[in-house]
C-alpha cells in the first residue's frame, strides 16, 4: 500500500488524504454501502434530480420521435457543415466513457489502490456514456432505420460494408467497447449482488439480486477464479482505453478536410477523452459522496488523484493544440494555415478561445494543491472542462467543415431547438440511468472495499 | 356412398356430400385457375395459404391505387413505351420566340431542349424555356372560367359574349378594346386584322413592362421608322455595349451569346479574339464578361455615348469629358472601334433613351458597320409599337368611359402597369372586362370574366423569333384544364363561332406556305422553323437631324440621400410572370446569388454613406410612392444609384409566388420606366433576411478560376497556371483499366457567361426538388451544378468570374473512401455514382468532398403528393426520398440510352451522341462531354489544351471534370485601376 501523503504543509487535515477514512470493519463497510440501496430512505436530492432527469429524458424521446418522423433537417446541419451536434455529442460521450475504463482496468493492472472506491460508479458512467454515444451516430443518419447496413451480416444481396470507411471501424470499436464494459462491470458486481441478495428483506429483491448473482457463495475457489477472470477482463479492457478513441479520431483524420486530416488525432483524442472523462468522474463523484454520505470512501485523496490525472491529460491536450498550429504553418499548406487562422479569427473564434480558456487556462489551476483539495473548486473546474471539451469537439467538427477548400461553398452552422434538445436530452437520459444505478446497485464496490479494510488493518498492525 | 335407406346421411364436407370427383370436375371448370388446388392435400393447402397471407401483407405495403387501368388497344403511331419523343415548338418570352424541342415521355412534356435549326436557339435555350415545363404542370394554374369570382363555364361566357357582340356590331366595334402583350404571332396578327375589318372602331393595345419602346423610338430618330436591329456579333472584332445586356436579356440573347462568345478567344486560342467594351448601368452578365467595363448610372450613359461618338468622329454635341469614365479609356475604346471599322459593333441597351440608340446607329453608320455587323429589319412585333403610349391611350379611354368591352390577353397590367397609369381605377369603370391568363392573377381578380388560358405546350399557335423567323407552336399535350388559346378566344369574337386553334393556325399558314401545303406544314412542324420567314435585312441612310436633340444632363447629386433608381428585368421572374415557378425562384440570380427575393442593389460606397449593410431595409420614396426593401451591397455597382428588379411583390401569383420580394412597380412611373432620378433613400432600421447560395466572394488567393490575358498566353502558354492534369503517380496500385468508355467533361471558363441555364436544365432533367427560401438560407439548396461567382480586385471595380461546378467524378474520389455502405462507388465507365437505395445518409461523403457538390435530402424535399407535379418528372431518374445523398452523375440515364442505342447497332457510342443536360442547354457551348477512350473525341481535344486544369489538383483526386482557363483580351492601351 502506498504511504498516505503526510507532508501536506498546507494545514490540510491529513485524515482527508487517506483512501479510506474512519475505522471500518467488514460488517460496517458493507452496511454503509449496501444501506444506500437497501434500507436508507431515499434522499430528497435524488427525487429532485430524478424528476428533472425524467423530464429531460422525455424531451430526448420526443426529440428522437420527431427526428425519425421528419428527418435530420430539423437540426441545423447543412452543406458544408453536414456533421454538427450529433457527432460532437458522440465523440464527447465516448470520451466521457474512457475515464471509467481507465480507472477500473488500467489502474487495476497498475495496482493503484485508490481506484477501489471509484471504479464501480466510473464503470457505470462508462456504460451509460457509451450508450448515449452509441445512439448519436444512429440518430444522425439520414435513414436511421437502415443503421444495421453498417454491420457486416450475411446479406442476401451479398453486399458488405465498405471496409475502408472509418465509420465501419467505429461500429466495431464502439460495439467492442460497450460489450467489454458491460461484462467487466457486471463481473465486478457479482460478489456485491450476492451481498445484496443476502441482506435484503424483500423476497423480490432477493430473487432479482440472486438471479444476477449467479449463485455466488464467496467460496475461496470462486474468489480465486473471480480474481483471475477479473484481471483478464482488465487486460482486455485496457487496450480499449487507447483504441476506441483512436478509431473515433480516425473518422476525422481519414477525411481530407483541413482541421481533420492530421496524424496527431489518435493520441490527441485519447488524451482529450481521459481529460473529459475524469472531469465527468469528478462532476459525478462530488455530489454523489455528499448526498449519500460516502465521504469516508471517496476521500479528498481520490479527488486529488483524479485532478492530477486531469492535469496531465490537460497538458497533453494543450500540447496537441500547439502542435496543430505549428504543423499547419510548418506544412506550408495554404488550406491548413487558413483553417488555423480561421479558427482563431473567423465566425467561430469565440468558441476557439473558450476552448483554450476552459481546457488550457483553467486546467492549470490544478497545479495548486489547495485547488486540488477544494471540493468546490474541483467541481467548478470539472464542469468547465466538460464544457470546454464538448466545445473542442464542436470546434474540430464545425469550424473545419464550415470553410474548406472552395470559398463559394463556405457557410455557417447554427443549432436549432432540436439540436439542443438532443444534447440536453442525452445528458438527462445519462443522469437518469445513473440515478437509477445508485439507487438499485452499490455505487462503490463492497467486496473491494472489504479488501481495503483488510489491507488497512494489516498495515496498522 | 350409399344414399338410399338407412339412417340420415351425415356429411362433413362437400366432398362427402357430392361425388368427390364430379364436384372437383365441376369446380375445375368454373375456376380453372384453382384446379390444381383441389388436388392439394392439407399440408400443401396450408403452405399455399400461408404464402398468400404473407403476400397479402406485402401488397399492403406497396399502396396500389384502386383505379382500373387499361392498356392501349391501338398504340399511338410511333409511340414506343418508355422512349421519349421530341416535338418542335417555340417558347416565347416578351413575344419573341426561341425554337425548342419538347421531350415527351408517354405523352407528358417533361423537358425542353433547344432546336438546333432555329436561329434564336441553335440548340441551346435559356432559364425561362427550361422552367416553362414546370409552369405547365403548376397546380396553381387557373383551371376554370370565373365570372365575378364565381365559377362559370365557357358556354356562359360565349353566351354573354354573343349578347355583347350584337351591340358591338351595331356600333362597328366602338368600345371594344383588346390589350395584348408584344405579339409576334402571324396568325394572331391576321386575326387582329380580321377583327379590324369586322369591327373597324375596335382598337388593339399592347403593353408589357419590359418593352422595347426605346429601340423603336431610337430608330425613328435615326431612320424615321421603327425598326428592329440585327446584331451580327459573329462578324464583330470590337463590340461596344452602351448599357446593353445582350448576354442576359433581349429577344436574341441565346443566339447573341453564342455568336459573341464564338468570336472570343476561348479554348481555341489560335483564333483571333473579339473584344468587348461595356458601359453599364449596373453589373450584368455582359459587363461581367467584358474585357473592359465602366459602371455609371443609367442616365449618365448618354453623355458617355455622346463623348464616344464624338471621339469616333460622329458630329454630335458632346461634353469634353465625362465623370465616371476616364478619358483615356474612352479614347482607347474609340480608337479600337475606329481601327476595326466595318468589324466593330456598337449596341445600345433597350433601357437607354432613344438618343443613345440613335448615337449607336450613327456610330455604326460612321464606322461602316451597317450591313456588316449590324443590319435593320422591320419590327418583328405585329402589336402596336409604342407600348407606353398604347397603354396610356387605353387607360385614358377607359377612364373617360369610351371602353365598354376590354379583353386582356395574357399580361397582368393591374400588377405591372406604371404606378401613375391609373390602370386599376380605369379598369373598374369598364362594364365588360375579360382576362385570358394562365393564372387567376391580380388582373383576373379585377376583371368581370377570367378565362383560363392554355400553356404554350398545350395549344397551337405560332411566333416569330428576333429575326422574324416564324415557327409553329405545336402542343405536346392536350390541355390539362379547361383552357383555351388566344386564337380560340379571338375566333369567338372575330368569327362569332368557336373554332379550334389548330384550324385557325393551319388556315393562316395554308395561304402562306407555298406548294404542297401538307408537306410544307409537316416540315414546318418537324423542323420547328418555317423557311424563308426571316425578315429581310437592310441598311438605311441616317437621317440628317437624328442627333439634334440637346444633351440631357442628369442630376449629379450622389450625397447619399437622393439616388437614381434603375429598374431591370429580374433574372428569374422576369417581369413577374414567372413568380409562381419554384425552379426559377430558387435559381440564384447570376451576380448576387440571391434566391426567392429581389433586393435593392447598391454600391459599397453608397451603403457605407447610408450606414447600411446587406439585409438592412431601406426606403425608396418619391412623392407618395414608396417601397421598402432590403439592401444587397453589390461590388461594381455604380454609386448614386440603386438597382431594383421588377416582378416581385406579387399579390395573386399562387402559393409559390405570393408575397415574395418587393414590388418595384409601386415606384415605377410611366415617364421614367427605367431610370428614375431623384428618389429619396433612407435607412429604416429594419432587417430582412435574404437567402443566398454563396456567402463568400473572394477566391482567397487560391488557384480556383484561372485567368490569363490573351497576350500573356501567347507569350507563355502556361500564363494561366501550370497544366496539371494527367499525373497519376500518387498511388502504389496500378490504375484501373477502363476497357469500355471513360466519360469526362471539360468546362471552358472562357466561354461561360454565368447565365445559370445549366443549373435549371439539370434540375429539370434530374428531378431535383426545390427546397424553399428558409432551407436555402440554411444552406440546403439541391442544385447538382452550381455556378460559383468570384470577384477579383477592389469592391468598386471588381472583375467577375463564373465557375460552373458539377461533380468532378474524381478518379480517386474522397467520397467513395468514406462511405460505410458502398453507396458512393465508381462504375466501369469512370463515373462516381450514388446508389440511392443503398445510402443511409451518414453525409461523410459530403464532408469529404472538397468541391462540396453533394446534396443531401435533409427533409422530404421531393413533392410526393401533388398529382400534377408528378407529370413533369423524368421517368428515367429516381425521385429521391429524405435522408439520402444525391449529386451529378453526368446524366447517367442519357449515357445509358446512348449505350443501348449503340449496342443495338453493334457499334461504339459516337462522339457527341451522348449530351448531358447542362451541355445541351449551354448557350455558349462551354461544356464538352465525351469519351476519353475515343482519341478523336472533342473532350480529348479540349483536355489537350494548355489551358486545361483540374480544380484543386493538389488534393490528388484526379477529377474527370476539368476546366479550361479563361482568356481575357484587354486593350493594352487601357490602364485599369
Amino acid at each position: 500500500m502506498p504511504p498516505a501523503i503526510t507532508a501536506s504543509g498546507n494545514g490540510v487535515d491529513e485524515s482527508r488524504l487517506k483512501f479510506l477514512r474512519g475505522r471500518y470493519s467488514y460488517a460496517s463497510i458493507t452496511d454503509k454501502i449496501s444501506d444506500v440501496v437497501l434500507t436508507r430512505p431515499t434522499h430528497w436530492g435524488w427525487y429532485a434530480g430524478f424528476a428533472l432527469c425524467t423530464l429531460l429524458t422525455l424531451l430526448f424521446v420526443i426529440a428522437i420521435a420527431y427526428l425519425f418522423a421528419t428527418g435530420v433537417g430539423i437540426w441545423g446541419v447543412d452543406i458544408p457543415v453536414a456533421w454538427a451536434f450529433a457527432i460532437t455529442n458522440f465523440v464527447w460521450w465516448v470520451g466521457i466513457g474512457h475515464a471509467g475504463t481507465f480507472i477500473s482496468a488500467f489502474l487495476l493492472l497498475l495496482r493503484q489502490k485508490w481506484r477501489t472506491s471509484v471504479n464501480r460508479f466510473a464503470e457505470a458512467m462508462t456504460i451509460f456514456a457509451v450508450a448515449m454515444a452509441g445512439l448519436m451516430p444512429i440518430l444522425h443518419l439520414g435513414r436511421p432505420w437502415f443503421f444495421y447496413w453498417l454491420v457486416p451480416y450475411p446479406d442476401i444481396m451479398n453486399v458488405w460494408p465498405q471496409w475502408r470507411s472509418p465509420l465501419v471501424w467505429d461500429i466495431f470499436a464502439i460495439g467492442t467497447y460497450i460489450v467489454v464494459s458491460i461484462l467487466f462491470w457486471y463481473m465486478g458486481l457479482i460478489p456485491d449482488l450476492a451481498t445484496l441478495r443476502d441482506r435484503s428483506d424483500s423476497r423480490v429483491k432477493q430473487i432479482v439480486y440472486g438471479l444476477f448473482a449467479l449463485g455466488w457463495r464467496g467460496e475461496a475457489r470462486q474468489w480465486k477464479r473471480f480474481d483471475t477472470a477479473y484481471l483478464l477482463m482488465a487486460g482486455l479492457a485496457t487496450p480499449l482505453v487507447v483504441s476506441v478513441h483512436s478509431v473515433v479520431s480516425l473518422d476525422f483524420s481519414i477525411g481530407n478536410t483541413p482541421g481533420w486530416h492530421s496524424t496527431i488525432f489518435p493520441p490527441y483524442f485519447v488524451a482529450g477523452a481521459l481529460f473529459s472523462g475524469f472531469a465527468m468522474a469528478l462532476t459525478i463523484s462530488i455530489p454523489l459522496r455528499a448526498i449519500f454520505g460516502l465521504k469516508d470512501f471517496i476521500t479528498a485523496r481520490h479527488l486529488d488523484n483524479i485532478a492530477k490525472v486531469m492535469l496531465v491529460c490537460g497538458l497533453l491536450v494543450a500540447y496537441s493544440y500547439v502542435v496543430e498550429i505549428f504543423m499547419a504553418f510548418y506544412s506550408g499548406d495554404e488550406f491548413e494555415k487558413f483553417m488555423v487562422v480561421n479558427r482563431m479569427t473567423g465566425p467561430y473564434a469565440p468558441i476557439y478561445w473558450t476552448v483554450v480558456f476552459c481546457n488550457v487556462v483553467v486546467a492549470q489551476l490544478m497545479w495548486w494543491k489547495r485547488v486540488r483539495l477544494s471540493t468546490l473548486a474541483l467541481f467548478v473546474i470539472s464542469i468547465i472542462v466538460n464544457i470546454g471539451m464538448w466545445l473542442e469537439r464542436f470546434m474540430i467538427i464545425v469550424t473545419s467543415l464550415h470553410r474548406d477548400f472552395l470559398p463559394s461553398s463556405w457557410d455557417v452552422y447554427y443549432p436549432t431547438f432540436w439540436d439542443w434538445a438532443t444534447l440536453f436530452g442525452s445528458l438527462g437520459a445519462f443522469a437518469w440511468l445513473f440515478l437509477l444505478f445508485v439507487r438499485f446497485l452499490p455505487a462503490i464496490s463492497i467486496s473491494e472495499m472489504r479488501k481495503l479494510v483488510l489491507e488497512k488493518r494489516e498495515g496498522e498492525t | 356412398m350409399n344414399r338410399t335407406g338407412g339412417p340420415p346421411q351425415m356429411w362433413r364436407s362437400l366432398d362427402e356430400l357430392g361425388d368427390g370427383d364430379a364436384l372437383r370436375r365441376e369446380l375445375a371448370e368454373r375456376f380453372p385457375r384453382f384446379a390444381p388446388l383441389f388436388d392439394a392435400d392439407r399440408r400443401q393447402f396450408l403452405k399455399l395459404m400461408s404464402a398468400s397471407l404473407a403476400l397479402a401483407g406485402l401488397t399492403g405495403c406497396s399502396r396500389e391505387p384502386q383505379e382500373a387501368i387499361l392498356p392501349y388497344t391501338y398504340a399511338p403511331r410511333g409511340q414506343v413505351a418508355g422512349e421519349p419523343r421530341f416535338y418542335a415548338s417555340a417558347h416565347a418570352v416578351g413575344g419573341y420566340a426561341m425554337g425548342v424541342l419538347v421531350e415527351s415521355n408517354m405523352g407528358r412534356p417533361t423537358k425542353i431542349e433547344g432546336n438546333p435549326l432555329h436561329p434564336a436557339s441553335l440548340g441551346s435555350t435559356d432559364v425561362y424555356a427550361q422552367a416553362s415545363v414546370l409552369e405547365l404542370w403548376d397546380p396553381d394554374r387557373a383551371q376554370a372560367v370565373t365570372h365575378r369570382g364565381e365559377p362559370s363555364t365557357w358556354e356562359a361566357f360565349a353566351a354573354a359574349l354573343q349578347r355583347r357582340l350584337i351591340a358591338l356590331r351595331a356600333q362597328q366595334g366602338d368600345g371594344l378594346r383588346i390589350l395584348t402583350q408584344t405579339v409576334t404571332s402571324p396568325t394572331l396578327a391576321a386575326q387582329m386584322q380580321a377583327l379590324a375589318a369586322r369591327y373597324p372602331k375596335a382598337q388593339w393595345h399592347a403593353y408589357e413592362p419590359i418593352h422595347r419602346d426605346h429601340v423603336h423610338d431610337g430608330s425613328v430618330l435615326a431612320f424615321r421608322q421603327p425598326l428592329d436591329v440585327r446584331h451580327h456579333f459573329d462578324h464583330a472584332a470590337v463590340v461596344l455595349s452602351l448599357d446593353a445586356d445582350f448576354l442576359g436579356f433581349g429577344p436574341g440573347r441565346v443566339r447573341d451569346a453564342r455568336d459573341f462568345v464564338n468570336g472570343h478567344a476561348t479554348h481555341d486560342a489560335t483564333q483571333a479574339s473579339n473584344r468587348l467594351y461595356a458601359i453599364t448601368s449596373a453589373p450584368t452578365l455582359t459587363s461581367a464578361y467584358a474585357d473592359h467595363q465602366v459602371a455609371v448610372r443609367g442616365s449618365d450613359v448618354e453623355a458617355i455615348a455622346r463623348r464616344l461618338a464624338k471621339l469616333v468622329g460622329v458630329a454630335v454635341e458632346a461634353p469634353d469629358s465625362v465623370a465616371g469614365a476616364p478619358e483615356t479609356w474612352l479614347a482607347a475604346c474609340a480608337k479600337d472601334l475606329a481601327a476595326h471599322a466595318g468589324a466593330s459593333l456598337v449596341v445600345a441597351g433597350e433601357r437607354q433613351p432613344p438618343i443613345v440608340h440613335a448615337l449607336a446607329h450613327a456610330m455604326n453608320a460612321h464606322l461602316g458597320n451597317a450591313g456588316k455587323t449590324v443590319a435593320y429589319i422591320d419590327p418583328v412585333a405585329a402589336s402596336p409599337a409604342h407600348q407606353m403610349e398604347s397603354l396610356a391611350t387605353l387607360v385614358e379611354d377607359m377612364a373617360s368611359r369610351r371602353v365598354d368591352t376590354l379583353l386582356v390577353v395574357a399580361g397582368n397590367p393591374v400588377y405591372d402597369a406604371p404606378r401613375d397609369a391609373g390602370f386599376l381605377e380605369a379598369l373598374r369603370i369598364v362594364p365588360a372586362s375579360v382576362h385570358l391568363g394562365l393564372y387567376h392573377d391580380e388582373t383576373s381578380a379585377n376583371c368581370a370574366w377570367h378565362l383560363p388560358a392554355t400553356h404554350f405546350l398545350e395549344a397551337w399557335s405560332d411566333a416569330r423569333a428576333f429575326d422574324g423567323t416564324a415557327s409553329i407552336v405545336q402542343p405536346a399535350i392536350a390541355p390539362l384544364y379547361d383552357g383555351r388559346s388566344v386564337h380560340e378566344v379571338l375566333a369567338m369574337i372575330v368569327d362569332g363561332v368557336e373554332r379550334r386553334g389548330y384550324d385557325v393556325v393551319r388556315e393562316y399558314w395554308r395561304g402562306k406556305l407555298g406548294g404542297d401545303f401538307e408537306a410544307a406544314w409537316n416540315k414546318a412542324l418537324s423542323d420547328g422553323v418555317i423557311p424563308g420567314t426571316a425578315f429581310a435585312e437592310r441598311t438605311l441612310p441616317l437621317q440628317p437631324n437624328a442627333l439634334a436633340a440637346k444633351a440631357n444632363t442628369p442630376a449629379t447629386s450622389t450625397n447619399g440621400t437622393r439616388v437614381e433608381v434603375m429598374f431591370v428585368p429580374d433574372a428569374s421572374v422576369y417581369d413577374g410572370r414567372y413568380a409562381n415557378n419554384p425552379w426559377l425562384q430558387e435559381l440564384p440570380r447570376p451576380l448576387t446569388k440571391i434566391t426567392w427575393d429581389n433586393a435593392a442593389l447598391v454600391a459599397p460606397a453608397l451603403a457605407a454613406r447610408l450606414g447600411v449593410a446587406t439585409d438592412d431595409v431601406i426606403e425608396l420614396a418619391q412623392g407618395d410612392a414608396r417601397i421598402r426593401l432590403p439592401v444587397w451591397v453589390l461590388p461594381g455597382h455604380p454609386d448614386g444609384a440603386v438597382t431594383v428588379s421588377l416582378g416581385y411583390g406579387r399579390r395573386r401569383a399562387g402559393r409559390v409566388g405570393d408575397a415574395r420580394g418587393f414590388d418595384a412597380y409601386a415606384l415605377r412611373p410611366a415617364d421614367a420606366p427605367w431610370f428614375l432620378p431623384d428618389v429619396a433613400i433612407a435607412k429604416t432600421g429594419g432587417w430582412y433576411k435574404l437567402a443566398t447560395t454563396q456567402h463568400h466572394h473572394s477566391m482567397e488567393g487560391r488557384d480556383l478560376v484561372r485567368v490569363a490575358t490573351l497576350d500573356a498566353f501567347h507569350a507563355n502558354p502556361k500564363a494561366a497556371g501550370e497544366p496539371t492534369s494527367g499525373r497519376g503517380n500518387g498511388t502504389l496500385y496500378d490504375p484501373f483499366k477502363y476497357d469500355g468508355y471513360r466519360w469526362a467533361m471539360t468546362i471552358d471558363l472562357g466561354a461561360c457567361i454565368g447565365c445559370n441555364a445549366c443549373t435549371i436544365a439539370c434540375q429539370a432533367e434530374n428531378n431535383i426538388p426545390t427546397v424553399g427560401k428558409s432551407e436555402v438560407a440554411r444552406g440546403r439548396e439541391m442544385h447538382w451544378i452550381r455556378v460559383d461567382r468570384y470577384y477579383e480586385g477592389g469592391v468598386d471595380t471588381p472583375r467577375t468570374y463564373f465557375q460552373p461546378v458539377p461533380c468532378m467524378q474524381c478518379e480517386r474520389a474522397p467520397c467513395e473512401l468514406v462511405c460505410p455502405v458502398e453507396a458512393s462507388v465508381h462504375d466501369s465507365q469512370g463515373i462516381n455514382v450514388q446508389v440511392y437505395n443503398r445510402c443511409v445518409g451518414t453525409r461523410f461523403c459530403s464532408n469529404n468532398c472538397p468541391y462540396k457538390v453533394r446534396r443531401f435530402n435533409f427533409l422530404q424535399y421531393s413533392d410526393w403528393t401533388t398529382e400534377s407535379l408528378k407529370g413533369q418528372r423524368n421517368p428515367e431518374v429516381t425521385v429521391r426520398m429524405r435522408g439520402i445523398m444525391e449529386k451529378c452523375n453526368y446524366c447517367l440515364q442519357r449515357i445509358e440510352n446512348g449505350r443501348i442505342t449503340a449496342d443495338k447497332e453493334n457499334r461504339r457510342v459516337r462522339d457527341g451522341e451522348v449530351v448531358t443536360a447542362c451541355q445541351a442547354v449551354c448557350p455558349t457551348r462551354a461544356i464538352t462531354f465525351g469519351d476519353l477512350n475515343d482519341a478523336s473525341s472533342a473532350v480529348n481535344k479540349q483536355k489537350a489544351s494548355p489551358l486545361d486544369y483540374p480544380l484543386l489538383h493538389e488534393l490528388n483526386t484526379e477529377p474527370r471534370t476539368s476546366y479550361l482557363a479563361k482568356l481575357r483580351n484587354p486593350n493594352p492601351e487601357v490602364k485599369e485601376s
